[in-house]
């Protein structure tokens, strides 16, 4: 189990590797939405640091769905989900491998780049360790969750719009709390709460999700 | 446990199996053994179902109605990882990747015979020197010698081959035959689709005709 999981690892990692300049591109993709949203605020500090927390989030959200079709695509057009379902190894264990990589080579490159971003949105420094926690629980969320639509659609040959249709009623109360509890924190209030339901999201979706997407994909396949 | 009094039970049986797609028979119903040290060459004409059958029994797609046991026992997903190799149309190649990475994951998601390297399967296939090449720089022919080097490091005792000598030269169609029977004579099992332009491999072997189903 653990030689196949780091095999697959192994593999998406070197990909990535072969194809850095693609592999930037949602940060890329984030840092733009960001810096549109500060040219387009305007030059008031107080203002930027209120629009601070949706912003980011926003930004973050989107690049994330801007990668999800790539997910399981490839994978499907050459074959290789074909061999993931005749493994040995449980398909959901490799769903959530795959989901994993995914999520540190695409998501984390984007939480650790935070600082520069929040600095960017004129974010006061007291509120970056919530923002950054935030992060932390709510990006693999949207990826797990995020799986399971890009699975839905892999059978299809261009799935779009679709995906992101799927995905965004979804990815809703995961924005709701991870910009919420920054935007509380910065009104002076507890954020603990917030941050407490999207680490209860991630541990029930890192359980469920790859059951789910596992499934859609034996769907898709028939 | 099986009764010891029983004759071994063959590696591959199927009763009865049939499928259908959006309410139209592909085929079936049909019935046969493999046993080990032999090989059951499936043929048929395009659309016959040759490809389907090897789907439904490695358990891609799930028949209609039927009964499939391997080694006597019914064809659990754990007992099917175990005992089935499948070499389908698609190569399963990342086409960024080097040929070494490529066998090296799919052998890492299978697993591999002990004391078996990448090396000598890739030289096996007649593809050493290419080791760093990548597979999307490789001919159609040179993939599918890769999908044999997977094939030949997979510890499943049951082969299912779909179409193995497409795209391979008169080299290549020789190559598959000694891999045949090289796996039968270690006492494996073959099942081989082909829409007989290509001479059977020179072993025991069984026939199954697949028609379309009226």
């Amino acid at each position: 189990m653990w030689s196949a999981a780091r095999a697959l690892a192994v593999r998406d990692v070197q990909l990535v590797w072969r194809r850095r300049g693609d592999a930037l591109q949602p940060a890329l993709f984030a840092l733009l939405v960001l810096v549109l949203f500060a040219l387009a605020l305007g030059n008031d500090p107080a203002m930027l640091a209120r629009a601070a927390p949706g912003a980011l989030w926003v930004a973050v959200l989107l690049s994330g769905l801007l990668t999800l079709d790539t997910l399981f695509r490839g994978d499907a057009e050459d074959g290789s989900l074909e061999q993931w379902l005749l493994a040995p190894v449980p398909l959901a264990w490799l769903v959530l491998v795959r989901v994993a990589t995914h999520w540190a080579t695409t998501a984390l490159p984007l939480v650790l780049a935070m600082p520069l971003l929040a600095e960017l949105m004129a974010l006061p420094h007291e509120h970056w360790p919530v923002l950054f926690a935030a992060l932390l629980l709510g990006t693999p969320l949207l990826a797990l969750l995020g799986a399971v639509v890009a699975a839905l659609t892999v059978g299809m040959r261009r799935s779009g719009i679709l995906v992101a249709l799927l995905a965004l009623p979804l990815y809703v109360p995961v924005l709701v709390f991870g910009a919420g509890s920054v935007t509380a924190a910065a009104q002076g209030f507890d954020p603990v709460g917030g941050l407490l339901l999207l680490a209860a999201g991630l541990v029930a979706a890192l359980v469920l999700a790859p059951l789910a997407a596992a499934a859609a994909i034996r769907i898709a396949l028939a | 446990m099986p009764d010891p009094d029983s004759p071994v039970p063959s590696l591959l049986s199927a009763q009865a199996l049939r499928f259908t797609r959006n309410g139209v028979p592909v085929f079936g119903p049909v019935g046969f053994e493999v046993a080990a040290g032999e090989a059951l060459l499936v043929q048929g004409d395009n659309g016959a179902g040759k490809t389907t059958l090897l789907k439904v029994l490695a358990g891609l797609l799930r028949a209609d109605s039927g009964d499939i046991r391997l080694q006597g026992r019914g064809a659990a997903p754990a007992l099917r990882a175990r005992v089935i190799a499948y070499l389908g149309h698609l190569p399963a190649q990342k086409a960024d990747l080097g040929a070494l990475e490529n066998l090296r994951f799919l052998c890492g998601l299978h697993g591999s015979r002990p004391g078996m390297s990448l090396e000598d399967a890739m030289a096996t296939v007649g593809l050493a020197g290419y080791e760093d090449a990548l597979a999307r720089q490789m001919s159609a022919g040179q993939r599918k010698r890769l999908s044999l080097a997977r094939l030949w490091l997979s510890p499943a005792p049951l082969w299912l081959l779909d179409e193995p000598y497409a795209n391979l030269d008169l080299e290549g169609i020789d190559l598959v035959n000694r891999m045949v029977q090289a796996h039968l004579r270690d006492g494996g099992g073959a099942m081989v689709t082909t829409h007989g332009a290509y001479s059977a491999p020179p072993v025991r072997t069984r026939l199954l005709h697949l028609e379309r189903p009226s």
